[in-house]
């Protein structure tokens, strides 16, 4: 059987190219890698290797010529002893199957647009957990780390300082005396190397929980967070899933400087592949810690350090868990709607009261989770005040703002009384002094403003 | 750290011992020729058309990866960047999912959605397939890891290449490897060239398989074109790992026949240095050689030979033939469902 050589591609875009010199003639052995001829592109000069064995029997395309077409046969071989068959042309090589012009798009079309058509149904309120009690965000935390342990082996803790020293921020104390160096696991200062560590654990089903001592420090690892954690599921259709949970805090402290006072709520949010969680409450950190350590999914959880220390009523069931996606309304209202997540919930809540002394009733929406976002609840909200304000401590390009309001924008426009508004960090690093630092980030009183406007 | 421990020598061995059994190099042959000639239709049907992106062949490295994995057992995990064909061939996957992959096929091991340097089987242990040059290295710790977590005396094994080997979490992987003692083989494929660049020129460190032993990471310099060796060096490190020993590094010495991906033109070296190589270090010419002195026919070989062409015509027929995916694809995959 004789097999024709084609002229190949040598670039994903290559369509053409000249047959420059062939380097064996006809009559010639060949065997499979020797160098055959020489193609040029626009951009380089290549050699053309045979794949088959054979006697070169026939060059269909003489050299110097230009403009040859990709696939294009250029020779005919012939199998060891065997005599070309002359005009009689081989099979041409099968072309791949492409889906018939126009098929499939329009299902992809409808996928896309159910895909982001919120779930319009009506909200389900949240179930009541009973009893509750005071506690910290701090300690909202540990416990919540301490009984997905327990229920867990392979739940695992790793980061800087987590172990010994309790916590650079003492969110895990006590989970080495309870469960030792084996699951509590003091790393190098090498966020990029114990992040792709956690990834390769995780990859095999372990459940590791990573603090990053600020996401901050995160930026060095980000690649395996993206690249690593978020895509593998997807490029390995669906058989490689990595169950991590990347925790610490986030945004501003307090007069540390731009380095160490960053809001990434908007970088992590915008990857398909990951979930991005942002607990106010005790009981949201409580709550969806639990359910993030559950998730098979890698998550981003991001703490506040202000918060830590904050006090919160939370639920005392053991059983106790948010789901992860669900908004949660912090105060009803009417004539305006609310929406932040993290520390800026407590801002917009104090913007709230100050609000309700005027008689505007402000519904306060704590988002709690970015992605998925509960477009819904949010979109029910608007339906009924019309209006819409969102708060944030992060920069405003890109924002998370700049998202719910175009949610807001595509889903309930009509419902609309005034134009979407934003209240932000001001786009700046973050200065030091104190004075400058806290004329950048949002305070009660700007919210006050935005709702002023618009009402 | 003793010199004894970094060795540049090949391994020793008794002067009289062969080598390997006819039937280890009948497997050794088996399993480099299938990667050289899968390969080889790889670059006929990137060619064609038929597969797209980038796409790094791996024929001239192949008893790298099959020496290596002769000194491993079922279970042991593997970790790799996107020259990664050769690997998962050896650890085990089947030619047609692999080939299926490659043409963006619904039958791939991916279902169409990795391609050539994103490819993973939880079945064979294989863990990608990476396209970030050095990622792949601290995940390997991660499997390494995950070993020591669940107790297992599994070890992992993080191929990089010599480009790879300047990454900054390379050596935050070593540090993070060798403080928690991981079971973890770190192998750097010296092909002597990252992309154009000379490995001479990338690293002010001409001994790679030293790169370890501020961290008192054991290496070794191995002849990567002699499977026997890479077999030997890969045995003593993984019987360092399997006994709780740590990680441990081997410096392949190799060569790359193709160039970097498809579209190279390969101006950084000259034909005649790849001729050289392959005329006087070809892996699977040493084998067949050994072979034909204990005695093996050549009709014997051809066999071989036959029967590997025709699983990888086998594969080519599969990967063309198939479905492209789904569009509903498109959506599924990325997160899992809780
Ligand atoms: C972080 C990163 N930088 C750059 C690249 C582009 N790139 C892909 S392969 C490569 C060369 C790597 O060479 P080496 O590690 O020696 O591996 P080889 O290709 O020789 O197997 C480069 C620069 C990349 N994929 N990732
Ligand atoms: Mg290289």
């Amino acid at each position: 059987m004789s097999t024709q050589v084609l002229m190949p591609a040598l670039s994903p875009t290559m369509t053409e190219g000249k047959l420059a010199r062939w380097l064996k003639k006809v009559g010639d052995v060949v065997s499979a890698g020797d160098v055959i001829a020489e193609i040029e592109t626009d951009k380089a000069t290549m050699e053309v290797e045979a794949v088959d064995e054979g006697t070169l029997a026939r060059i269909l395309v003489a050299e110097g010529t230009d403009g040859v077409a990709v696939n294009a046969p250029i020779a005919v071989l012939t199998a060891d002893g065997e005599r070309d068959a002359g005009g009689d042309a081989p099979a041409a090589a099968a072309m791949p199957k492409v889906a018939a012009e126009g098929s499939g798009m329009k299902e992809i079309a409808d996928r896309a647009s159910e895909a982001k058509t919120p779930e319009l149904a009506r909200t389900v309120p949240e179930k009541d957990w009973g009893e509750t009690r005071s506690v910290t965000v701090r300690e909202a935390l540990r416990d919540a780390m301490a009984l997905e342990m327990r229920a867990d082996d392979d739940v695992f803790l790793m980061g800087e300082e987590v172990a010994e020293y309790q916590g650079a921020y003492k969110i895990s104390q006590g989970l080495l005396a309870e469960f030792g160096d084996r699951r509590v696991i003091d790393t190098p200062i090498t966020e990029h190397g114990f992040t792709g560590l956690a990834v390769g654990a995780a990859l095999t089903g372990l459940k590791p929980i990573v603090e990053f001592m600020t996401f901050n420090f995160a930026m060095q690892a980000i690649d395996q967070i993206i690249n690593s954690a978020a895509k593998t599921l997807y490029m390995s259709g669906g058989q490689m899933g990595c169950p991590i949970v990347f925790r610490g805090p986030n945004g501003a402290a307090s007069r540390v400087g731009a380095q160490h006072s960053q809001c990434y709520a908007s970088w992590y949010a915008h990857v398909p592949g990951l979930k991005v969680v942002a607990p106010y409450s005790s009981a949201d950190a409580l709550g969806l810690l639990r359910a993030s350590i559950r998730d098979p999914n890698p998550i981003i959880f991001l703490e506040n350090e202000i918060l830590y220390g904050q006090s919160f009523e939370c639920p005392t069931d053991p059983d106790f868990v948010l789901p992860i996606g669900k908004a949660k309304i912090e105060r009803e209202g009417s004539h305006v709607t609310i929406v932040a997540f993290s520390i800026m919930v407590g801002v917009a809540l104090k913007a709230a009261e100050i609000l309700a002394q005027d008689g505007i009733e402000a519904e306060v929406i704590n988002l709690r989770s970015l992605r998925p976002l509960d477009t819904a609840t949010v979109v029910e909200s608007v339906k009924k005040t019309s209006r819409l304000v969102t708060v944030e401590e992060g920069w405003p390009f890109a924002g998370i703002g700049a998202e719910v309001a175009m949610q807001i924008i595509e889903h309930a426009f009509d419902w609309l009384d005034a134009p979407p508004t934003r209240v932000h960090g001001l786009d700046v690093p973050l200065p030091y002094a104190a004075n400058l630092e806290k004329l950048a980030l949002p305070q009660p009183d700007w919210v006050v403003d935005a709702v002023r406007k618009l009402v | 750290m003793s010199d004894a421990d970094t060795q540049k020598a090949a391994t020793p061995r008794l002067t009289n011992a062969p080598a390997m059994t006819q039937d280890e190099y009948n497997r050794a042959y088996r399993d480099m020729l299938l990667i050289r000639r899968f390969e080889e239709r790889t670059g006929q049907l990137y060619g064609m058309g038929l597969i797209g992106g980038f796409c790094h062949l791996y024929i001239g490295q192949e008893a790298v990866v099959v020496g290596v994995q002769m000194a491993l057992k079922q279970g042991d995990k593997i970790v790799t960047s996107y020259r990664d064909h050769g690997h998962m061939l050896a650890a085990g996957m089947e030619a047609r999912g692999v080939m299926a992959e490659l043409t963006g096929r619904a039958t791939g091991y991916s279902r169409g959605k990795g391609g050539s340097m994103h490819m993973f089987s939880k079945k064979e242990h294989f863990y990608g397939g990476h396209g970030i040059v050095g990622a792949q290295v601290s995940i390997g710790a991660g499997l390494a890891f995950s070993n020591k977590y669940r107790g297992t005396d599994e070890v992992a094994v993080a191929y990089m290449g010599d480009g790879a080997s300047n990454q900054g979490q390379v050596y935050e992987s070593f540090n993070l490897a060798a403080l928690q003692k991981l079971p973890c083989i770190f192998v750097i494929e010296n092909n002597q060239y990252g992309m154009g660049t000379s490995a001479a020129r990338s690293s002010a460190s001409h001994a790679l398989y030293r790169n370890g032993e501020p961290w008192g990471i054991p290496g070794k310099q191995v002849d990567g074109m002699d499977v026997v060796a890479v077999r030997d060096a890969a045995r003593i490190a993984v019987e360092h790992c399997r006994g709780g020993h740590g990680p441990y590094l081997l410096e392949m010495s190799t060569y790359r026949y193709r160039g970097h991906s498809m579209s190279d033109p390969a101006k950084y070296r000259t034909r005649e240095e790849v001729e050289q190589m392959r005329r006087e270090h070809d892996a699977i010419e040493r084998v067949r050689k050994a072979l034909l002195e204990l005695g093996v026919s050549e009709q014997t070989l051809k066999a071989t030979d036959d029967e590997i062409k025709a699983l990888v015509a086998d594969a080519a027929e599969f990967a063309q033939s198939s479905p492209e995916p789904d569009p509903a694809e498109l959506w599924t995959d990325i997160l899992v469902e809780a």
